[in-house]
């Protein structure tokens, strides 16, 4: 029966190995300067590169962090500090099945919230829907990270008659950044990767473009559209995409790990 | 701050408010018959959502058969008899494999999966279990099989990480008190571990099956896109979640985008369902701890 259990971990792990093997064997043969600085050639033309989708993916992604962050920590705090009752049980439930929302159906509610008031696809419209996925993760990390802050910490802080606003944010939030950040990390991982509530809101292009009312490129959505095209020097582009996104994301886990180890607190 | 908090709320409401709201023409055009036809066809705007909601229960049961074997087996392995050393690196790269965007998921599987499928699976799937129907007609590779597949390698690392979690909370008496009683290595986890924490299993089980329900581009990269309810597991199929990937960008016409939107709103309450349950069991075996089950 131990063969059994073994035997499952090796069937797990199969996968993981083949998709890091394959990703690494077509991804390093066809990343080269080109890949990293210039935008797509048209079709045929051998050459060219994803830079447009790389910066647009991170354009959108700051739209994302910039609408999500400071929602995700607020309603961390108060789900932390003033979240014993009935309200913060049911946010903490709302957070949590947010988090299971298929991230499609929010992209098809950042599409009716912004897309047809600007009648634009744009890059703002990718952001609110990264946004909306962010929130959740944060407010259910930061919450976690200041519970972990030693009460004694507080009732010093009220002890000097230092109201209790200024104490969650100088002394609670601040005795958490590390954990908090976590939290960022975390969430950010998890959205850059994101490619259905995309494609229809920012919905990808070709060129430079980086005005926030503007159809915007991403990566993962250059990836979706070269890997399903039927040009062979498109897939190798697609593969050379999917290294470069996927050692963003595993070197911002990785992190993640390194901080939840060695941070402020040290047990996770 | 309670704005902030009152905003997570809202969100909810506006998700819920949207799509009833856009999918109301459809809604009025179509009544509860949109969720029993089988006919999508947009050009003279007849639609019913049956193929997509077959598709996506049938490639998601596929995926849970696969992966909740392997899920529990992997827990089991980890909190149960694996050396201390191994336990933290075991679980950084199931928690990887979490990691990995479901687009990269999906290019791997054009290129990787559905050539091995079509070559080797297939055609011996079909030599050795054809007689039962479901393994019938060409092997192409992209099919509800690859799809139930690739979906079950997505869910493992959420259903092994919460049922991993859940046994480390089966109390360690439990385990003594098996052992004293004469029962061998498996029976104690039979018996002392898996049992008392049957509900924690069943709600990791359904939050996997809440994952693989909405899980969008992968699926649609190699299921095939065919909105039809074929009884072959090789045949091409469509879910709820990749039609409205492929073609809500592209829907012409109100109606057309409307039958779309409600597509995600049964979506959108069935994974709201299948979650909050999921949720609530997890929750009675951890006592209030989050699970924690992304990235």
């Amino acid at each position: 029966m131990t063969g059994v259990a073994v035997l499952t971990v090796v069937l797990v792990l199969l996968p993981l190995v083949a998709i890091f093997g394959y990703l690494l064997y077509r991804g390093i043969g066809s990343i080269n300067w080109a890949f990293l600085t210039q935008t797509p050639k048209p079709v045929g033309e051998v050459g060219g590169g994803m830079a447009n989708a790389i910066a647009g993916s991170a354009f959108i992604l700051g739209i994302a962090s910039i609408i999500g962050v400071p929602f995700g920590i607020g309603a961390g705090i108060y789900l932390a500090e003033f979240g014993r009752n009935r309200l913060g049980s049911a946010i903490r439930f709302t957070a949590d099945v947010l988090n299971g929302v298929p991230s499609i159906v929010i992209g098809i509610v950042a599409y009716s919230i912004v897309v047809l008031y600007q009648k634009h696809f744009s890059a703002l419209a990718g952001g609110a829907a990264l946004a909306i996925m962010m929130v959740p993760t944060i407010s259910r990390t930061t919450e976690e990270m200041l519970l972990l802050v030693p009460q004694a910490l507080r009732e010093a802080a009220y002890g000097l008659g230092v109201p209790r606003w200024r104490t969650t944010l100088s002394i609670t939030l601040r005795t958490a950044t590390s954990g908090v950040i976590t939290g960022i990390m975390l969430a950010f991982a998890r959205v850059a990767g994101e490619t259905a509530p995309l494609l229809f809101t920012a919905f990808g292009n070709q060129f430079w473009s980086l005005r926030y009312d503007q159809p915007t490129a991403a990566l993962p959505l250059q990836i979706f559209v070269y890997a399903i095209s039927p040009y062979d020097e498109w897939h190798r582009q697609a593969w050379a995409g999917a290294l470069v996104l996927i050692v963003l994301i595993v070197s911002a886990v990785a992190a993640v790990r390194y901080v939840v180890r060695h941070g402020t607190f040290g047990a996770a | 701050m309670t704005a902030c908090g009152l905003a997570v709320l809202g969100v909810l409401v506006l998700i819920v408010y949207e799509l009833v709201w856009r999918s109301n023409l459809s809604w009025k055009a179509f009544g509860l018959k949109f969720f029993a036809a089988s006919d999508w066809d947009p050009v003279n705007e007849h639609f019913g959502a049956l193929p997509f909601i077959f598709g996506t229960i049938v490639s998601s049961m596929l995926a849970l058969i696969i992966a909740v074997p392997l899920s529990v087996g992997v827990a089991v392995f980890t909190t149960e008899m694996c050396p201390k050393a191994l336990r933290g690196p075991l679980s950084f790269f199931v928690e990887l494999l979490a990691a990995i965007p479901s687009v990269i998921y999906g290019l791997w599987a054009i290129f990787v999966l559905v050539p091995i499928l079509s070559q080797y699976v297939q055609p011996f799937l079909q030599k050795t279990l054809g007689w039962t129907g479901l393994f019938d007609g060409p092997p192409f590779g992209y099919s509800m099989l690859a799809a139930g597949i690739i979906l079950a390698i997505m869910i493992v690392p959420i259903i092994s990480s919460i049922t991993r979690e859940v046994l480390m909370v089966v109390p360690q008496h439990q385990r003594e008190a098996a052992l004293a009683l004469g029962a061998t290595r498996w029976e104690m986890i039979r018996i002392g571990v898996l049992r008392n924490a049957r509900a924690g299993i069943v709600g990791a089980i359904i939050l996997g099956l809440g994952r693989a329900l909405g899980e969008t581009m992968a699926v649609t990269m190699v299921i095939g896109n065919r909105p039809e309810i074929a009884k072959s597991l090789f045949a091409p199929g469509y879910t709820m979640a990749s039609v409205l990937a492929n073609e809500f960008s592209e829907a012409t016409g109100d109606v057309y985008l409307s039958a779309l939107i409600e597509i995600g709103l049964a979506l959108f309450f069935v994974t709201i369902i299948v979650n909050a349950l999921a949720r609530l069991l997890v929750w009675t075996v951890t006592r209030g701890q989050p699970a924690r089950g992304h990235a």
